[in-house]
């Protein structure tokens, strides 16, 4: 394996820092939003420990909310958490870890740490972009959910601070490097018509997961290798 | 919704994502050797990115919306030409949301 030079590190680490931070102080307003829901602020925290993926949080909150059964909320969360998996089908060639080590990354794969990871060119940078990105996603999500949920309402919408827009856009930060290739964009525009074409037609969190379908398609049909798909390692 | 009702429902559907988490990372590594499996997991962010941010922006329940976070995309996407860093992408992103809606 390659090594990772000082100055490498600390720019993939201030980088993960900066999602961390970004993505994390979301939190805020699902703690809020939870709580509001019904949710105690036990069961709000514990959401945010234990299932840990905000787009499946929120659609199980907002499914309570909207007055669905909590069978439902909960199998909306888990149809939206099937992308973890594609995540981590991605990632286990890249990462290469075993026993204890990969139990334990399993719990932070979701849609940040693994953008942060994948278009690394080494092993050793995917590793470094994933835990840094992965684990302060998760202590600034906690955190920030509990203080959330204890501020409850007395904190206001979190639209006034511009919260929701900036989701939107760390996501195309996130999603920016691998827009240089033709194939990509075109799969990036139909994914994104594809899940805004469903919206009004089916439950919350639905969307994104029916645009999984132009990967799957794209993917079967083409015949030419992704250009920025990661170098395989000297071994 | 009972209190244990709540419990189970937060505690099964939590258990329940992280065991998708894990099921990608536990995959053999020689079911990504098919080039056509290998294609799919590579688009995939590409797609599900694309619809987050679609989604997100775009979109309120079940209703397709054009407001301010529309104009703070806008903003993201000149930020991100002009190659400047993530943080400050993402914070005028918001801030210019912010600024609209006052």
């Amino acid at each position: 394996m390659t090594a990772l030079s000082p100055a490498e590190r600390t720019s993939i680490v201030r980088d993960s820092l900066g999602v961390g931070l970004a993505t994390g102080a979301y939190g805020v307003s699902f703690g809020a939003v939870a709580v509001a829901t019904g949710l105690s602020v036990a069961q709000t925290c514990a959401l945010s420990l234990v299932m840990f993926t905000g787009a499946s949080q929120f659609a199980l909150v907002g499914v309570l909310a909207a007055g669905g059964a909590p069978l439902s909320g909960a199998l909306t969360a888990l149809l939206l958490g099937t992308r973890n998996t594609l995540y981590g089908l991605r990632l286990a060639p890249l990462l290469r870890w075993a026993g204890l080590r990969r139990l334990a990354a399993a719990h932070v794969v979701i849609d940040e740490s693994t953008a942060m990871s994948v278009n690394r060119t080494s092993s050793a940078a995917a590793r470094v972009g994933f835990l840094a990105t992965g684990w302060s996603v998760f202590v600034l999500w906690n955190t920030a959910t509990l203080l959330g949920a204890l501020a409850g309402n007395a904190l206001g919408d979190p639209r006034t601070y511009g919260l929701d827009a900036a989701v939107g856009a760390a996501f195309l930060a996130l999603l920016w490097p691998r827009l240089a290739d033709r194939r990509n964009q075109l799969v990036a525009v139909a994914a994104a018509a594809v899940a805004l074409g469903v919206v009004p037609v089916v439950p919350a969190g639905v969307p994104v997961l029916a645009a999984a379908g132009v990967a799957l398609l794209v993917g079967a049909l083409s015949r030419r290798p992704d250009p920025t798909e990661i170098p395989e390692e000297p071994r | 919704m009972s209190d244990t009702v709540a419990w189970v429902t937060v505690l099964g559907a939590g258990i329940g994502c992280y065991l998708l988490k894990l099921a990608g990372l536990a995959v053999p590594p020689r079911v990504l050797d098919h080039p056509a499996v290998e294609r799919v997991a590579d688009l995939i962010p590409v797609a599900l990115l694309a619809a987050l941010v679609a989604v997100q922006v775009l979109s309120t329940g079940h209703e397709l919306v054009v407001d301010a976070r529309l104009a703070g995309l806008v903003v993201a996407v000149g930020l991100l030409l002009l190659r400047a860093p993530f943080l400050v992408v993402v914070v005028a992103a918001a801030l210019t949301a912010a600024l609209l809606r006052l």
